[in-house]
């Protein structure tokens, strides 16, 4: 593997899930935008599985990297 | 018209931008050859089996799914993933160890391809003429999915804003959405090749997952959790499909209107084994693992993903025409004395659909009426519709995102085959028989740049005539169903020889045509929907024709192999070492039995039989 993989797929989900999570915060009291989702502010909460998901995965690569790298030398 | 907010559009910027990262920082590791068009042939197993399920996402197959749920009904869960799973497992427990041959040139040499596999193999004609018809599908496959995507990108108006700016007229809208998807990708992949490719596809799954869970789960709470869908729909299962009386076994049961065993022995073994153990875009991810169990467990990773892929995938069209249909209403209602109407237009097209599913519109935006005056239904919407239903504002920049995602991996994926099958087996083995390293890394790059500007191509000639995208059920049952009939012989027995091969593609193909031109679906018109010839037969469903012509090509491809093999003479065993699969060496099985393949592969099996019976 050139690179682990899991670092830039880490990295994308966790800077989704802070936009989301960011916008779903900011636009919380407004009803007109969640009319569609059923009332559920859903940015926010699949922004916060997004995050999660991201920063685990994201830990998961950069100790993938280690190893790739020890393995190198 | 589609407004998005400054949330929706950060996200897709953001997402381009990975997209290009990953080429950007491959480029200084693509040194040679090899490097590019299969990665170094250095990735770990879960990297390739992700990228697999990816590269098996395109836009073609995301649409598709959601419109054969829309309108197959809960049927088409058990029918995708019998035509994905079993096959999967076959190719990650029998062929990998065939295809992927040794590492690095010891003992038997160690095919780049698909149609170099055929080369060592049978000979060099059969590899020839493979090589010819993959490379001219593969670009042929690329601007279909393209052309298949931007009409939808088109229909949601995404890209209205940006066309506006640019003073585009409406025509220009549809080249936008195909010229944009496609440069990224070209640029990405002339970058890091096959590498950049599947790193991308691997993101791209995780992003079709993360775009359209939430519109699944929204969707299922508002018509009502699992019973209030099954309540909303018309009662037919695949229980139904295979329990049929036996005086109605080829007329059919349920609408698809297939038989039982047509249906298990069709979806099963061609259609599966035509996509998974042959379609060298697939098999490309799986050969550039690092090793022979690397590669052998990336299809099985796959397979236990595509446990669930259909659920998620097939049940946007199944909530879509379970949902009322949208109407142009108008409410009345009372407020401080002043009376306000509220009038909600739909239009007609909308209006003549079912549920949220739209019947095609014409020019003039009316519906399109069929032959027995019903509108005819645009089942491609389904999912785009319900993105649009259902995800507020910033959820709704990730569903594009993914949606955008599966288009470009897709056509990466098809893009890299091109490449690769282009440059070893028709540049260097007829051209430049000697050439370097570094002229075959420019060959590939050229490549990617040649099979970009003939998808580009071929997208435009279906903006043209849009039954091309009809085209591809054919393509498919000529190509890649006869292939499989090779294969098969090729792997599992020494006797098949390269004449049989030969023969039997040829075969294949021809019957393929022949039986799709002599067969005509109930309410068509002769033409790229079959009976182009004659019309000797109606099959019950235009699904009912592709796999009965599949199915066709199948069959005498395997007869006419084994036919001309055994009258021709057999090549020595020594020479096929590693080339079938009873004289390839198998590794020590030194591991413990829960840890071998052959146990994940049960399991998955079981695991898939369980789903099915749960949902199905």
């Amino acid at each position: 593997m050139f690179y682990d993989a899991r670092i830039s797929m880490g990295m994308l989900f966790t800077l989704i899930g802070t936009i989301l999570t960011a916008f779903g915060v900011a636009t919380r009291s407004n009803t007109a935008v969640y009319a569609k989702s059923l009332g559920i502010d859903a940015n926010l909460w699949w922004g916060l599985v997004l995050l999660g998901f991201g920063v685990v995965v994201m830990m998961l690569g950069r100790r993938g990297q280690t190893k790739l790298e020890k393995e190198k030398k | 018209m589609l407004n998005l907010s400054a949330a929706d559009w950060l996200i897709l910027l953001i997402y381009g931008f990975f997209m290009l990262t990953a080429g950007f920082s491959l480029k200084p590791a693509m040194t040679g050859s090899k490097e590019f068009m299969q990665a170094g042939r250095a990735l770990p197993g879960w990297l390739c089996g992700m990228a697999l399920v990816g590269a098996s996402l395109g836009s073609q197959e995301v649409l598709g799914m959601g419109a054969a749920g829309a309108r197959y009904g809960l049927a088409s869960v058990g029918f995708f993933a019998l035509g994905s799973i079993p096959a999967m497992l076959f190719a990650g427990l029998v062929l990998m160890p065939v295809y992927y041959g040794a590492k690095s040139g010891l003992g038997a040499a160690a095919a780049r391809s698909i149609p170099e596999y055929l080369g060592l193999r049978f000979d060099q004609k059969t590899r020839a003429l493979n090589a010819c018809l993959f490379a001219a599908m593969a670009a042929f496959g690329a601007g279909i999915a393209l052309y298949a995507m931007a009409r939808v990108i088109a229909a949601l108006h995404v890209f209205d804003h940006v066309a506006n700016a640019l003073n585009l007229p409406p025509a220009g809208i549809l080249l936008l959405a195909i010229a944009l998807p496609a440069a990224l990708v070209l640029t990405y992949v002339l970058l890091g090749g096959l590498a950049a490719a599947m790193y991308n596809q691997a993101l791209q799954f995780c992003l079709v997952v993360a775009g359209l869970l939430p519109m699944v789960l929204l969707g299922l709470r508002k018509i009502g959790g699992w019973g209030g869908l099954k309540a909303a729909l018309p009662a037919n299962s695949l229980h139904d499909l295979i329990h049929v009386s036996p005086g109605s076994f080829h007329a059919g049961a349920g609408p698809m209107g297939i038989g039982a065993v047509g249906l298990l022995l069709g979806v099963g073994l061609v259609l599966g084994g035509g996509t998974w153990c042959t379609d060298f875009r697939l098999l490309q991810t799986a050969m550039a693992a690092k090793d022979v169990e690397s590669a052998r467990r990336a299809p099985l990773i796959a397979a236990a993903v595509w446990v669930l892929v259909p659920l998620l995938l097939v049940l946007p069209g199944l909530i879509a025409v379970g949902l009322p249909t949208p109407r142009t209403t108008i409410a009345v209602h009372n407020e401080n004395g002043t009376i306000y109407h509220e009038i909600t237009v739909v239009a007609p097209a909308v209006e003549a659909g079912k549920g949220l599913v739209p019947a095609k519109a014409d020019a003039a935006g009316r519906p399109v009426m069929g032959p027995d005056s019903q509108a005819v239904l645009d089942y491609e919407m389904a999912t785009p519709n319900m993105l649009v239903q259902f995800l507020p504002l910033g959820l709704l920049g990730l569903g594009l995102t993914a949606l955008l995602a599966c288009l470009m991996g897709g056509v990466a994926a098809s893009l890299t085959a091109f490449s690769t099958v282009f440059t070893c087996d028709i540049y260097q083995a007829f051209f430049a028989k000697g050439a370097s390293d570094k002229r075959m890394l420019a060959a590939a790059r050229w490549a990617a740049v040649g099979g970009m500007l003939l998808a580009i191509g071929a997208a435009c000639a279906a903006m043209r005539l849009n039954s091309m995208l009809d085209a591809m059920v054919l393509v498919f049952a000529a190509v890649n169903a006869p292939l499989f009939a090779t294969l098969l012989l090729g792997a599992l027995w020494k006797r098949a020889t390269g004449h049989g091969a030969f023969a039997g593609l040829i075969a294949g193909a021809a019957g393929a045509l022949l039986h799709h031109g002599l067969a005509l679906p109930k309410g068509e018109q002769p033409g790229i929907h079959g009976g182009w010839i004659a019309v000797l037969h109606h099959p019950s469903s235009e699904m009912a024709l592709g796999l009965g012509t599949a199915g066709f090509a199948f069959c005498l491809s395997l007869i006419i192999t084994a036919a001309v093999s055994v009258s021709t003479k057999a090549r020595p065993k020594e020479e096929l070492k590693g080339l079938v699969h009873s004289l390839t060496e198998r590794p020590p099985a030194n591991v413990t039995w829960w840890k071998r393949p052959e146990a994940l592969a049960a399991a998955i099996l079981l695991a898939a039989i369980a789903v099915n019976l749960i949902f199905v």
